[in-house]
């Protein structure tokens, strides 16, 4: 039979005029005007997030300041001083190693207890349940708590650790010891949400490709290598990236705990950005320090966007 | 009919999109990005005519914004009687100070009128004063149509009435120029101590700073084994934060005769790195380090008053407010067990005392204007002070009438040393810092500059580099 032609094909599907079950007939107007209706709350959306967005880059080509409402237009002035900063580098750096030390941390924890929850036993299940409870308390909480917990003096951290001589550790005292301990609290936070999406991820691997390692006699090594991690990696990735770009841009743990002391220690780009807008009323200057903060957040995303495709692709080729 | 084109339905979005980013930046950018300026155009005290009338602003309501606080309460309690004497009413937000300050900053640069008079400091007029933030009360204070004959400004502390003046100019002393607020609440910062433990490890307080540090270390050495267990020697603020810096750490360094900055050819230059004011901070470090608590940097006032009323603590070196509140009886189990000393004296017996003032302001957008100044006559004035003095915790008094009140002395007497030491440094109670625009960053950094000294950096290096990352800022 003869191919019918787009016209015909859709005369014959269509109910013959007239009777009572056909279609109303949509005029031609309202059938081209719909796909554009459709956009529209995505178009305002953007526009939500894209306007202020514009409006404070707007902001960081002038010297904006409470002692100076009526600004004038600097250009990359903000930027440049910024970037001559000592304070800067030193933030930076903190930010990185934060978000590096944090994410790393998170992930191989969050990993490890998804490959043990997922061997479904009773204990494991009721495990499950008590996992998401850190990622039911804000985490400025969590932080408030931590602080009291590692009160060197009445904290009980200290307290349970006296018996083995280490009930004077001064927590959040020390540079190193305030980094640390606000690495924990967000590990602590955290840790569950990497897990959650490991567990989901493990639990919908293809069966196949374990039961022919099986026959096969791979053993539990090998089969965890060559076939669960790189078919599960995809999963944890996107993990990773969530993680890895809200510790960029954390404030509410490191404030909470630490203030950014001892000394500028914990001071992150996101509470130098805080100070400056809020504390120290230099408006562009803040907006200046987020701009550049997004633009590290942007790029480290799309790196790691990037590979995840890459990932992705391998843990197809894995599992076929 | 003519159907939409994709290209041209988008072209026409991007437009408008484009229109509507455009229209409020231009209008930003032209307004002056918010904030405004009140600067110019006389003042809304001048529209106040006739005889002085408590009712002139009867039915309308004000807004306040108050910070959590034994003052605020006093406040509170009475403001029915405000309400009954002029038929104003009051609504108000209350927020803990860890918040209070960032409410009240982004309320106000937002250029909103939504709170009409508020709680601040002294310094907080550096910050809010010069982009107009803030009501010139003098107009106000001087229009006897506006302002009752009972109000009495003679009777506040002159050092305090000046604190809250300022001509808006980098570096110029306190007490010309505008009134941006009126003293209502003033803590000048002592030395409390607990009696109990200096009677049995036989101390006397510290006349000087050598004293005070050796004395700090010593008790956090014998105090356990007087049955202070866990007893550390002096309770000091070390959270990162301007806080830090103004109370026990000021009031000594002012005492050492030393200066925050220095004015140099016309401009401000930083001199916390001075060779005298670095030996100072590396002993007021040490004092912290061998004497003092065990998780000074995230010490705030709170954990300091605490820690003197749960007897973790032998002394105090902070406002007199702070101890008064565990002093009370009852308050705490140091209660009964606080005595007040002026503290140690500088090397030339100077009793130089820095200062906190908690003041009130009005919103210079305010459209309540004379409401919230008859509200703030009143909050300042002789008769609700005097009640908050001895039927609240309102202590300190601003005026000196009711300082000298004999109620008020008969409430105060069994705190031991409390008035001495009060009438001993109240004359030489003022604001030590400088006025400056970039109080706040100045003093932040200070304060991480002084935790980085008891980490154990060098005091010269760190106060150098202080120095060098605020001499731009402060150059007027």
């Amino acid at each position: 039979m003869a191919a019918l032609t787009e016209t015909e094909a859709a005369a014959e599907a269509a109910p013959a005029p007239g009777r009572p079950d056909a279609p109303r007939r949509v005029p031609r107007w309202r059938r081209s005007l719909r796909p554009y209706l459709l956009i529209v709350p995505a178009l305002l959306l953007t526009g939500g997030i894209l306007y202020p967005f514009g409006l404070g880059l707007y902001y960081t080509i002038f010297d904006f300041s409470a002692t100076k409402p009526q600004p004038d237009m600097v250009g990359l002035e903000n930027y440049l001083t910024i970037v001559k900063q000592d304070a800067f580098w030193r933030s930076a750096l903190v930010t990185v190693m934060y978000a590096v030390g944090a994410t790393a941390v998170e992930t191989v924890l969050g990993v490890g207890v998804a490959l043990l929850l997922n061997r479904g036993t009773r204990l494991g299940r009721t495990l499950e349940k008590v996992l998401i409870l850190p990622l039911m308390i804000a985490p400025v909480i969590a932080a408030i708590m931590w602080k009291l917990m590692l009160q060197p003096s009445v904290g009980v951290i200290n307290y349970l650790l006296r018996p083995f001589g280490l009930g004077g550790v001064q927590w959040t005292d020390t540079p190193t010891g305030a980094l640390l301990s606000s690495i924990m609290v967000d590990v602590w936070v955290y840790t569950p949400f990497v897990a959650i999406l490991a567990l989901a991820g493990l639990r919908s691997l293809p069966r196949s490709p374990f039961e022919a390692a099986a026959v096969d006699g791979a053993g539990r090594w090998f089969t965890f290598r060559r076939l669960t991690l790189p078919m599960l990696w995809p999963y944890v990735l996107v993990a990773v990236i969530f993680r890895f770009m809200d510790s960029l841009k954390v404030f509410d743990i490191i404030y909470a705990l630490t203030e950014g002391g001892p000394g500028d220690s914990t001071v992150v780009l996101q509470i130098r950005a805080y100070l400056e807008a809020i504390r120290f009323q230099r408006y562009s200057f803040g907006i200046s320090y987020m701009i550049i903060l997004w633009a590290v957040v942007y790029l480290a995303s799309m790196v790691l966007v990037r590979y995840l495709a890459r990932a992705q692709r391998r843990a197809a080729e894995v599992s076929q | 009919m003519d159907t939409i084109d994709r290209r041209r339905f988008l072209g026409m979005m991007g437009a408008s999109a484009a229109a509507l980013t455009a229209a409020p930046a231009l209008s930003a950018c032209g307004a002056g990005f918010g904030g405004g300026s009140s600067a110019g155009g006389g003042s809304a005290a001048d529209e106040v005519t006739g005889a002085f009338d408590w009712k002139r602003a009867q039915g309308k309501t004000i807004k306040a914004l108050l910070n959590k606080h034994p003052y605020t309460d006093a406040l509170i309690a009475d403001l029915k009687a405000f309400s009954e004497q002029t038929g104003i009413q009051v609504k108000y937000d209350v927020f803990p100070e860890d918040n209070y300050f960032d409410k009240l900053t982004v309320d106000l640069s937002s250029g909103r009128a939504s709170y009409d008079v508020f709680m601040l400091g002294a310094y907080m007029v550096w910050q809010y004063g010069p982009p107009g933030w803030l009501e010139d009360l003098g107009p106000w204070m001087r229009n006897t149509a506006a302002t009752s004959a009972e109000w009495d400004p003679g009777d506040f502390f002159p050092n305090l009435l000046q604190a809250d003046q300022w001509s808006l100019k980098y570096g110029t002393p306190l007490g010309q120029g505008g009134q941006y607020a009126l003293p209502w609440g003033w803590e000048t910062n002592v030395v409390a101590y607990n009696t109990e433990v200096f009677g049995k490890l036989g101390l006397k307080p510290a006349e000087t700073l050598d004293e005070l540090i050796e004395m700090a270390a010593t008790i956090k050495r014998k105090a356990p084994g007087a049955g202070f267990d866990g007893m550390y020697g002096v309770a000091v603020r070390g959270s990162r934060s301007w806080a830090t810096i103004h109370p026990g750490f000021m009031t000594m360094y002012s005492r050492y005769g030393l200066k925050d900055f220095v004015m140099e050819g016309g401009k401000l230059k930083p001199a916390m790195n001075d060779p005298r004011a670095v030996e100072f901070t590396r002993k007021w470090a040490d004092m912290v380090k061998n004497g003092g608590a065990p998780s000074w940097t995230s010490y705030t006032w709170y954990q300091c008053s605490s820690d003197l009323g749960a007897k973790k603590a032998a002394m105090l070196f902070d406002a007199d407010s702070a101890a008064y509140f565990q002093a009370i009886k009852g308050a705490s189990p140091a209660s009964g067990k606080i005595a007040f000393h002026p503290g140690p004296k500088g090397p030339d017996g100077s009793l130089a005392t820095n200062m906190w003032v908690w003041s009130l302001g009005m919103n210079a957008k305010s459209e309540n204007k004379t409401a919230a100044w008859l509200f703030l006559q009143w909050a300042t004035g002789k008769e609700h002070l005097r009640k908050a003095a001895l039927e609240g915790n309102h202590i300190d008094p601003v005026r000196k009438s009711i300082s000298q009140d004999a109620a008020y002395k008969d409430k105060m007497k069994d705190l031991q040393g409390f008035l001495d030491t009060f009438e001993a440094v109240a004359d030489q109670t003022k604001i030590q810092f400088t006025p400056q625009t970039q109080f706040f960053d100045a003093t932040t950094s200070w304060a991480a500059a002084l935790q980085e000294i008891y980490g154990g950096k060098d005091a010269a290096g760190v106060l150098n580099g202080l120095a060098k990352d605020l001499a731009p800022k402060v150059a007027g």
